[in-house]
């Protein structure tokens, strides 16, 4: 009877298991064996290579680029985008008009597919026809046209500014969360003792935000290192290789070059610089909350 | 008054690129490039008409809508399964096949479409309607477990208990009793995944070769290859593809907060 029982109850978690076992732990074995060996994908040899996968990598200059790319569109994410996103939400969490207005438009970039966005953005921008451009034109600044995503110089900034637009979204609705379970008896009791706006934004809402702004730091960081889709749909990570990112590279040497251990490989290693640094953001974080 | 000025500037940033999207969408090839005004003379519909029958957008359409309801029913009926079983019953292993789970979420695995590509070909999924659901399937799988346990376990037992008096199988209680409880969390779960499977690109890219499977994301950047300069066309099949969702959006907003701020304290 009993171990009847047991093996309904195993029945509820089969379909579960089954999919998560096939879908997700084969896949993290087979990069890690891949990674391992010189491998085109269709033939049925592969080649055992120890580690010389992992050692093209350390020279691979494209690579460390791309690498370069994603960390400057993260540094503009974290920057500009998470400030905006704060100032934002601490402007909607005050007691004002249309809040729920502002509140649903500031969350459309975020649920449209990088594939519209990036679309959508590259016709704005587009050197010859481009929106902006005309604009600039006919606004008095006709020295600033220029080809927004084909020119080098301004490339990656409009990607990275691109993207910002697309996310802010995320980390204002979290502040917003955040700044929300702040007890409004803090601020008027910070009033009473006679301190003033800047004061209490200061020693209330600072210190009070720190844990929020990690995790949205976290999840900036994860998210847009590997972001790579609306990059795909805007510039293709051209002009050459100046917004390539490393997601953008494992691609590439899967469906261009055919190298799928590589592809194994770089992935691999792009998986572990990425839990090594949202840890090193972790300890930071705890660190600064025992401060 | 200042801080009215940047919200509305903010706000206006947000939408000016798909009230453009729009307006070019009903611009005929002669006018797009000439024509910056934001309301066009006449409003050229037969634009939509053109990318529905001849760019094929209606076909991508179905199959979107296709994907996008198999893969949500699909991850209610197994994440819910899998849900319950971690919340009320018992059995050996529980703690362990859930904190998998839960691992799953936290660790990246980036370009994890290279061996999902390899293992759909041993299977001969690839280039299959099938292999494409059930590999979106896991991808809402864990979150949507997490959620819905977290659900279950705040709820209150009494009404499964006296249905399990009255001799209903367990079966019975997680379809009759459980499920119809956790509406309010089975919407976020819904419309979350939703929007993950109609907005996914890069998996449907590597399992699909045949034009006839392709959901709307990846035809979007296989017409805008062909056709580069056919922007009303492109315009229009990018309002096809996003209205759908910025309407689900905007009816269902409650839900998506709420997933948002569940969502991050997971994290």
């Amino acid at each position: 009877m009993r171990t009847k029982s047991t093996l309904e109850n195993y029945v509820f978690v089969l379909p579960a298991v089954l999919i998560f076992s096939i879908f997700y732990i084969v896949p993290f074995i087979w990069v890690c064996r891949y990674s391992l060996h010189d491998w085109d994908g269709i033939m049925p040899i592969m080649t055992y290579i120890g580690l010389a996968n992992f050692k093209e990598i350390i020279q691979d200059k494209i690579w460390w680029g791309s690498m370069l790319n994603a960390g400057y569109i993260t540094l503009i994410a974290l920057t500009f985008q998470n400030a905006l996103a704060f100032l934002l939400a601490w402007a909607c969490d005050r007691e004002i008009r249309l809040k729920n207005f502002y509140r649903v438009i500031f969350f459309i970039p975020p649920v449209l597919s990088e594939v519209v966005v990036g679309l959508v953005w590259q016709w704005i921008l587009d050197g010859n026809y481009g929106l902006l451009n005309h604009w600039l034109s006919h606004l008095g600044f006709p020295n600033l046209v220029r080809n927004w995503l084909s020119d080098p110089q301004t490339a990656l900034t409009t990607v990275a500014i691109v993207h910002s637009w697309k996310g802010f979204g995320w980390g204002f609705l979290i502040f917003l969360a955040g700044l929300q379970t702040i007890p409004r008896e803090l601020y008027e009791a910070a009033r009473v003792d006679g301190a003033n706006a800047w004061y209490c934004f200061r020693k209330v809402t600072i210190p009070l935000m720190i844990p929020v702004a990690v995790l949205v730091a976290i999840l900036t960081v994860l998210g847009t290192m590997q972001a790579f889709v609306l990059i795909i749909a805007m510039t293709g990570g051209g002009p050459a290789y100046h917004t390539q990112v490393p997601v953008l590279r494992i691609l590439a040497s899967m469906r261009g070059s055919s190298r799928f251990g590589y592809a194994c490989a770089q992935g691999l290693s792009f998986g572990l610089i990425l839990i090594a640094i949202s840890f090193i953001q972790y300890r930071f974080s705890k660190r600064a909350r025992q401060v | 008054m200042l801080i009215h000025l940047f919200l509305i500037t903010i706000a206006a940033t947000c939408l000016f690129p798909l009230v453009w999207m729009i307006s070019s969408s009903l611009k005929t090839q002669g006018e797009i490039f000439r024509d910056t005004s934001l309301v066009p003379k006449v409003f050229h519909f037969e634009n939509y008409y053109l990318a529905w029958q001849e760019g094929g957008f209606g076909r991508f359409f179905l199959n979107s809508i296709f994907y996008t309801a198999s893969v949500v029913i699909g991850i209610v009926i197994v994440a819910s399964l899998a849900a319950y079983a971690f919340s009320r019953l018992r059995f050996p292993g529980k703690n362990i096949l859930f904190f998998m789970f839960m691992a799953a979420m936290m660790i990246p695995i980036p370009g994890s479409f290279v061996p999902l590509y390899i293992l759909l070909n041993k299977l001969h999924l690839r280039n299959t309607a099938l292999g494409y659901i059930l590999a979106m399937i896991n991808v809402g799988l864990s979150t949507s477990i997490f959620l819905l346990k977290t659900f279950f376990d705040k709820m209150p037992t009494e009404l499964e208990d006296a249905a399990r008096i009255d001799g209903c199988s367990k079966l019975g209680i997680w379809w009759n009793v459980a499920l119809p409880l956790a509406k309010p969390v089975l919407a976020v779960v819904v419309v979350f995944n939703a929007l993950t499977v109609w907005n996914e690109y890069v998996l449907a890219l590597i399992i699909f070769d045949s034009r006839a499977l392709m959901p709307l994301q990846v035809a979007l950047m296989t017409f805008q290859g062909e056709f580069i300069t056919r922007y009303p066309l492109l315009m229009a099949g990018l309002t096809i593809t996003a209205l759908p969702i910025i309407i689900i959006y905007l009816l269902m907003q409650k839900y998506i907060v709420k997933g948002v701020t569940a969502g991050a304290i997971v994290g």
